[in-house]
């Protein structure tokens, strides 16, 4: 992300001081944008990750997948090296990377939230509403009408981030933030008439799942279901193997104990995880032939959908678009410093307050481990309610697959009740999960440490921005 | 007499106008060219289009999928994307660029007629915010 300033310069600090780059020695802290992000984030390392607010289950999934590749490269592989090739734990560890990797960075990754509208332009947005609803009835929920390919799309008003919504965002609750998703998931929320308060929020890796991230996460749940498949066809041909050698498969059984969990652990995972992943595909490819489902806003015919370059004959070759695509930067400025409130020093980004940063930092980072463990343990307790509305379009096989596994899972109670809920919450993301988001969020205390009370937004001043020369500093005043 | 940046350090702002953006054909970033009734007195109808429309091309040069960002997005890929670690996206680039060019814009034409452009980056690339400035030194224009 380019290196982005706030310089706030007034009349008395351009007197004494020549050059914009001096920096400030008796200056109070001067704080990161980070610091003062009104939507619910979390930052850690300095603004450097960010996570949502709702972590979910984000712990469970690593640890459940370090736990079974762990099990897998110090029992299976062994044995397995051994009576067949050395190339099996190499490619268990490539996935392994693999799947960490991007697990990691769909957790961390900005989803493409759209930052809050500043005072100046939220005020002229008013103006321009009140503008036309003046002689006719204006409508409730505000909304803007527009043509996007000559066919009429409402935009509606967000309350929260006060600017209207573009088209293919939405808000999510559990993060506060307007976040922009990818075109197919505009597609399947659109297609099945899911309210406005439809989160594209993931349990399983704490973090909404938007246009920016959606590479990662699909990548992450391809590779992961080439990972457990992969674990499990090991398994099962090393406990057969075994079991041929030592003529029976109870002995082979005992010899090797942990294969057995790692059985089990995948047998569950693998249903859910290649449903997920052929659903997405699914949904990648889906918007190649006409699809009547889709009313209202958008049209049905192909390519007309929002200058949307990417739409291909090929499956394979859509796909690859969402992998490969170009990547749009993060708009939320994280690192970049917030102009002191008062009288001011001048600081460039170059200015380090080691102690004092890393000192809030190390605050947050612990702090906000301590809160992931509480939300762990508060999303055990919590049942998803989640009811998912019955895809019409998806193949059929598939949703039997995921109703065959909440049925079989529920009534088990020795499992811990962490696993048992995580099996019945895993489903495609795209299906209405509000109701659990919302009773996580009352659960949760809300630390004030990220939120000040008058962000620097609402006061009066509106510092411009500047992205390199220094010298082009000055203030409007006011 | 025009200003200079200099000068505009002590000028007060007038007024914000904010250039919204143009949905016609589709989601990609564009900037509506209908001129702004606000900036009439100020600037040229023509040179506030060229500008709009400069920044619109630029803009869709950086969503463009073409070879080179299939390319480098292919190479990420298969990295398991680290190299965004390291590596400046085709994106990252043309932003780049669009500030160089909206600096040189605001050094050149707009901060001697008194207005600011402001990067549309900075505020999501929602809006184009032209602030104008109060104009004490010229009398009547």
């Amino acid at each position: 992300m380019k290196n982005c300033e706030y310089q706030q310069i007034d009349l008395r600090a351009l007197r004494t001081s020549t050059t914009r780059t001096s920096t400030n020695k008796n200056s109070q802290r001067v704080r990161r944008k980070w610091e003062v992000f009104p939507g619910k984030n979390r930052f850690c390392c300095d603004g450097r990750i960010m996570l949502a607010r709702q972590c979910g289950v984000l712990p469970l999934t690593i640890v459940l997948i370090f736990i079974t590749s762990g099990l897998f490269f110090r029992f299976d592989c062994p044995f397995l090296v051994h009576q067949l090739t050395v190339f099996i734990p190499v490619i268990g560890g490539v996935l392994f990377l693999f799947v960490v990797i991007t697990l990691l960075q769909t957790s961390f990754t900005d989803p493409g939230i759209l930052p809050r509208a500043l005072p100046d332009e939220a005020a002229d947005i008013e103006k321009q509403i009140d503008n036309s609803g003046s002689s006719t009835y204006r409508p409730p929920p505000r909304t803007k009408e527009i043509l996007i390919n000559n066919q009429v799309v409402k935009l509606k008003y967000c309350s929260t981030c006060k600017m209207f919504r573009p088209p293919r965002t939405s808000h999510c609750s559990l993060c506060d933030n307007c976040v922009a998703i990818d075109w197919h998931q505009m597609t399947w929320k659109v297609a099945h008439k899911s309210n406005e308060r439809f989160d594209h929020h993931c349990p399983w890796v704490g973090n909404c799942v938007g246009k920016r991230n959606y590479r990662f996460f699909y990548a992450f749940i391809v590779s992961l279901s080439f990972l457990t498949s992969f674990i499990f066809g090991c398994v099962i041909t090393h406990l057969t193997l075994r079991s041929q050698s030592v003529n029976g498969i109870i002995q082979a059984i005992k010899e090797s104990p942990a294969s057995v969990v790692e059985v089990v652990i995948c047998f569950f995972s693998i249903w859910s995880i290649l449903g997920l992943s052929g659903f997405h595909t699914y949904l990648v490819a889906s918007n190649l032939t006409t699809n009547e489902d889709i009313k209202g806003s958008w049209s049905s015919k192909r390519g007309e959908e929002s200058g949307n370059p990417y739409t291909y004959n090929n499956i394979f070759t859509n796909c690859c678009v969402v992998l490969c695509g170009p990547m749009q930067p993060s708009l939320i400025d994280r690192r970049g410093f917030l102009p002191p409130d008062d009288t001011p020093p001048i600081v460039t980004s170059d200015t380090e307050l080691p102690h004092f940063m890393a000192k809030n930092d190390t605050n947050m980072c612990t702090q906000s481990t301590k809160e992931l463990l509480e939300s762990v343990a508060h999303s055990a307790m919590i049942q998803s309610t989640c009811t998912p509305g019955t895809p019409k379009t998806t193949p059929v096989t598939q949703e039997s697959l995921l109703s065959t596994v909440s049925i079989t899972v529920s009534p088990s109670s020795k499992s811990p009740p962490t696993g048992c809920s995580g099996r019945q919450a895993r489903r495609p993301i795209d299906v209405p999960c509000s109701q659990r988001g919302s009773k996580q969020a009352a659960l949760l205390t809300h630390k004030t440490m990220l939120r000040v009370s008058s962000p620097p937004y609402s006061l009066g001043h509106s510092p411009i921005i500047l992205s390199d020369a220094p010298n082009m500093g000055f203030i409007p005043l006011n | 007499y025009t200003h200079s940046l200099q000068d505009l350090r002590q000028a007060a702002v007038a007024s914000k106008v904010f250039v919204q953006r143009d949905y016609t054909s589709g989601t990609i970033c564009k900037f509506q060219t209908k001129f702004p009734a606000e900036l009439e007195s100020r600037i040229d109808k023509q040179q506030f289009e060229e500008t709009i429309q400069t920044l619109n091309n630029l803009y869709a040069e950086a969503e463009k999928l073409g070879g080179r960002s299939y390319l480098e997005g292919c190479l990420a890929c298969l990295t398991a994307y680290t190299i965004f670690l390291c590596m400046e996206t085709h994106y990252e680039k043309v932003l780049k660029k669009i500030a160089k060019y909206i600096q040189e814009q605001n050094e050149k034409i707009y901060a001697p007629l008194g207005l600011l452009l402001t990067d549309p980056i900075e505020r999501g690339l929602r809006v184009v915010e032209i602030t104008i400035f109060e104009d004490r030194s010229i009398g009547s224009r």
